[in-house]
Parts: C-alpha cells; sequence; structure tokens
C-alpha cells in the first residue's frame, strides 16, 4: 500500500476521511455485536433497542460511505492502489453492513427466548465461545483494515475455518436436545438461529479480510484456497 | 478483462540508447511493440517517451551530434531500424507519425492525402482517389469532407485536421503508427472521436502512443510502457498496470503521487 502523499492533498484527505468514515462503521458494527452477545448472556433485553438503533446509524454510514465513493471515482478516477482501495472499501462496507443486521438478528432471537422463559443453562457456553469467536474476528479484521495488515487479515481468514466448525458442532448438539426433549425445540430452534447469525457474522469479517488482502497486495482471494500470506 | 492470445511482435527495442551530443536520452531499452496492439507510452516530461518513439522512423537522423546505440527490430522480416545500411526514407515508408498539433500542408484536403502517395510515385488519378477515400474513410472523417476535397486543409477544425493528418499517415499503408500527443491540443468530443479511431485502426495496424493523460492510456491501450528519466521502468499489459503496478515508482506516477 501506498503511503506518499498525492500531489493533490484533498485527494489525500477525501481518502482519509473516507477510511475513517468506514472505521468509524466498523466500531458501531463492533459494539452491536458485542451488545447483542451480553444480552444473549445476561438476558438484559432493554439493550436490544439500542441494537436496533445502531443499526440505523450503521445503514446511514453505509449509504453516505457507498456515496463518497462514487465523488472519488467520478473526480479523481483512482488508479492501482488508490483504486483498490476504493473498490474495496465499497465491499467492506457491505459485509459491515451486513454483520450489523445479524446482531440485529441475534439481539431480536434473544428477545423472543428470554420472553419465554429463560435460556436453558446448557446452551449458554458453546454458543457464547462461538460468539466471542466470530466477535475477535470482527476486531481483527477492522484492525488489519486500519493497518493495512495482511498477516492479520490471513489470522481472520484462518479463524472462519473454527467458527465454522464450532458452528456445525452447536448444531448437532442442538439436534441431539431436540430429540430427547420435544419441549426445548421452539427455544433449541431460536438458538440455532442466533448460532447461525454469528457464524455469518464471521463470515463477514473474513470477507472484510479477503478485501484488506486485495487492497494491499491487489491479489484477489475469494473462492479460492489460496491463503493470505 | 484478459488479454488471452499470445500476441506477435511487430518490433522490439533491444539494449536502445540514445544520446543527444553528450547527454543520454535513453537508457538501454528493451521492449516489445505487439502487432496489432496499441502500446501507450507514459511518463513525466523529459523522461524520454518522445524520444523514443521518434527512434523508430529516424527523425533524430535529421540533427548533427544525435547517436544511437543498439537495435530497434522490426519483424516480420527482422531489420534493424537504426542500422546504417537501412534508408531512412524507407523506414518512414513503412511507419506513419501523428503529432502533437495537426499539421496538415497548405494544400487541399484531397492533396494533404494524395501527397505521400504521389511522392512514392502514384499517378493514376484512379488509383489515387480510391487511396484517398479509403484513408479518409479509415481516419473516420470521410463523410465531414467527401463533398469539399478541394478546399483549404487548414481551414477545417482542430479535431477535422488531426484526423486528416492520420488520414495521411494511413494512406500509404503504414505498418506501425506512431502518435505523438495526439489529442493534447484537442477538446474532449475532438478527443473522444481519435480514440475510437485508435480502437478501430488496431484491427490492421499497430500503434504506438506517446500521451501525457493517463486516463487516455488506460482507454486505449493493451499495453503500456511506463518511462523515467530515460529508462523504462516498467512494461506490462494496461489492466495490469492500472490496478496492480509492479514498482513503486509506476504507482506513484499513475496515482498522481509524484512531486
Amino acid at each position: 500500500m501506498n503511503e506518499s502523499q498525492h500531489l493533490s492533498s484533498q485527494f489525500d484527505d477525501e481518502l482519509s476521511r473516507l477510511r475513517t468514515h468506514v472505521l468509524q462503521m466498523g466500531g458501531l458494527v463492533e459494539t452491536q455485536v458485542s451488545a447483542a452477545i451480553d444480552a444473549y448472556s445476561t438476558g438484559e433485553i432493554a439493550s436490544v433497542k439500542t441494537i436496533v438503533e445502531t443499526d440505523r446509524k450503521v445503514n446511514d454510514l453505509e449509504k453516505a460511505i457507498d456515496d463518497d465513493c462514487a465523488h472519488v471515482i467520478a473526480k479523481r478516477q483512482p488508479t492501482a492502489s488508490d483504486l483498490r482501495l476504493i473498490l474495496g472499501i465499497s465491499k467492506i462496507v457491505t459485509d459491515l453492513e451486513r454483520a450489523g443486521d445479524e446482531a440485529k438478528k441475534i439481539a431480536k432471537g434473544v428477545r423472543r427466548i428470554y420472553e419465554n422463559g429463560h435460556l436453558p443453562g446448557q446452551y449458554g457456553v458453546g454458543v457464547r465461545h462461538l460468539a466471542e469467536a466470530a466477535l475477535t474476528m470482527v476486531r481483527q479484521a477492522l484492525d488489519a483494515f486500519a493497518r493495512l495488515d495482511t498477516p492479520q487479515a490471513a489470522n481472520v481468514i484462518r479463524a472462519d475455518t473454527d467458527v465454522d466448525a464450532e458452528f456445525k458442532s452447536i448444531i448437532r448438539q442442538l439436534i441431539t436436545h431436540m430429540m430427547e426433549d420435544p419441549r426445548t425445540i421452539t427455544t433449541s430452534i431460536d438458538i440455532i438461529w442466533i448460532a447461525r447469525a454469528i457464524e455469518r457474522i464471521g463470515d463477514h469479517a473474513k470477507n472484510i479480510s479477503e478485501q484488506v488482502v486485495f487492497i494491499v497486495e491487489g491479489r484477489d482471494i475469494r473462492h479460492t484456497k489460496e491463503k493470505a500470506n | 478483462m484478459q488479454i488471452h492470445d499470445t500476441p506477435t511482435l511487430k518490433a522490439e527495442a533491444r539494449n536502445l540508447n540514445f544520446y543527444y551530443g553528450e547527454v543520454k536520452a535513453l537508457k538501454s531499452i528493451n521492449m516489445p511493440i505487439y502487432d496489432k496492439k496499441v502500446t501507450a507510452l507514459i511518463g513525466p516530461s523529459g523522461c524520454g517517451k518522445s524520444t523514443y518513439l521518434r527512434s523508430f522512423n529516424r527523425m533524430h537522423d535529421l540533427y548533427p551530434g544525435n547517436r544511437y546505440e543498439g537495435e530497434i527490430r522490426f519483424y516480420p522480416d527482422n531489420t534493424n531500424l537504426l542500422s546504417p545500411e537501412v534508408d531512412p526514407i524507407e523506414v518512414r515508408m513503412r511507419l506513419g507519425m501523428v503529432f502533437q498539433k495537426p499539421n496538415p500542408f497548405p494544400k487541399t484536403i484531397y492533396e494533404n492525402v494524395a501527397y505521400g502517395l504521389r511522392v512514392r510515385g502514384e499517378n493514376n488519378s484512379r488509383v489515387l482517389d480510391d487511396k484517398v477515400e479509403q484513408a479518409l474513410r479509415g481516419a473516420a472523417i470521410w463523410d465531414e469532407v467527401k463533398d469539399r476535397l478541394q478546399e483549404m486543409a487548414p481551414n477545417l477544425s482542430g479535431g477535422q485536421q488531426q484526423r486528416l493528418c492520420i488520414a495521411r499517415a494511413l494512406a500509404t499503408d503504414p505498418e506501425l503508427l506512431l502518435f505523438d500527443e495526439p489529442t493534447s491540443a484537442l477538446d474532449p468530443i475532438a478527443t473522444g472521436a481519435i480514440e475510437e479511431l485508435v480502437h478501430e485502426l488496431k484491427k490492421r495496424v499497430t500503434i504506438l502512443i506517446v500521451t501525457h493523460n493517463m486516463q487516455q492510456a488506460a482507454r486505449v491501450s493493451d499495453y503500456t510502457a511506463y518511462m523515467y528519466l530515460g529508462e523504462l521502468i516498467e512494461f506490462g499489459k494496461t489492466d495490469e498496470i492500472f490496478i496492480k503496478p509492479q514498482d513503486k515508482r509506476t504507482e506513484d506516477y499513475i496515482t498522481g503521487r509524484m512531486g
């Protein structure tokens, strides 16, 4: 990635503003995910409202950033690393926005569970662990973007495999519970939705990391077995 | 978009050095020019791109003290364009050149295009008529001038004059067209017309174009060469150069970071 300055300092300002906005949006999504996980563990469903409200801000930022990207393309005709940064950002914000949506889904699932009673203790640990792993992925992906750090991006991409495996194991457990005791089916299905949303958040963090590799190295590693170094 | 076909060579610079007296303006340039492709030369002022372009048709021979080293191989016959045994007039028969500022002769539109053919000894008026029409059509200006072929060329607009110069260059069926910033004196519409024309022309002729306009290089060329201080810094497919250049100096230049 090219850190030297453009002849046009205005162009530099535009790009750095864009990056700041992406990180700001990332910060919001991170709080959404983290609050959703807390609500799951504590049953504190008051925070659901905040998570939903934050989602509106995230959506607005997505639109604002996309708009700024369009302006930079129209005005500056970016090339090379600048072009890759703009393309990458416009994909990253889509993933961030969707990760935010998933956090909202978790929050709403939590509300359903706790409104109908309480979370059966045996479900807590696995999902929470999955959620912590996905949240770490989001943080690291945003870090990798902020510092244009491909080794960090590679860590996130590797972590996604673990999250996927853990998700599958939670599903197996829940199926066993449902077969043993059909009264748990309603709650179990809600928990499946929650686990699924968490797993998707991990996918979005992975996508973001793939874009970081594209921005820095110009390699498109999506849908390949190719790893970031 | 990928360029899948393996291109054949039309020309090739081999260890090309060029001196204006004591000043070394080109430093061991090694570069292929692919057949029926557009190759753009980009780089800041004074980087040697025009000097390089003008080596092809031996324009530097016109001034004493200029000196070439190395070769420019021209295919398929594998002639060294720079060899002292090769007559520059012969070379210029095979290459056409279009300059930054349109430079029509102070003659009629018809005569501007017919001139090169007459110099080559063509006097049959039917042949001349045919070739003039073909060249004017090739340069996408026929419809605008067909009813006024006997008017003076300098009365045409800038963009038309430039297309006339392209027609003049095309009339003698050149194998390689050299464009030296062909649109820098033209407005965006005329520029668009020339770029469209370049796209058409490459179906039958190889094109080497010097341009200051990076977006133009990105739009019209298949290959791009970045030159700096007389050296060839990077040569590659245009799609790759503009998305992922290999050299930091190329990157700095095309992203507008070079002071």
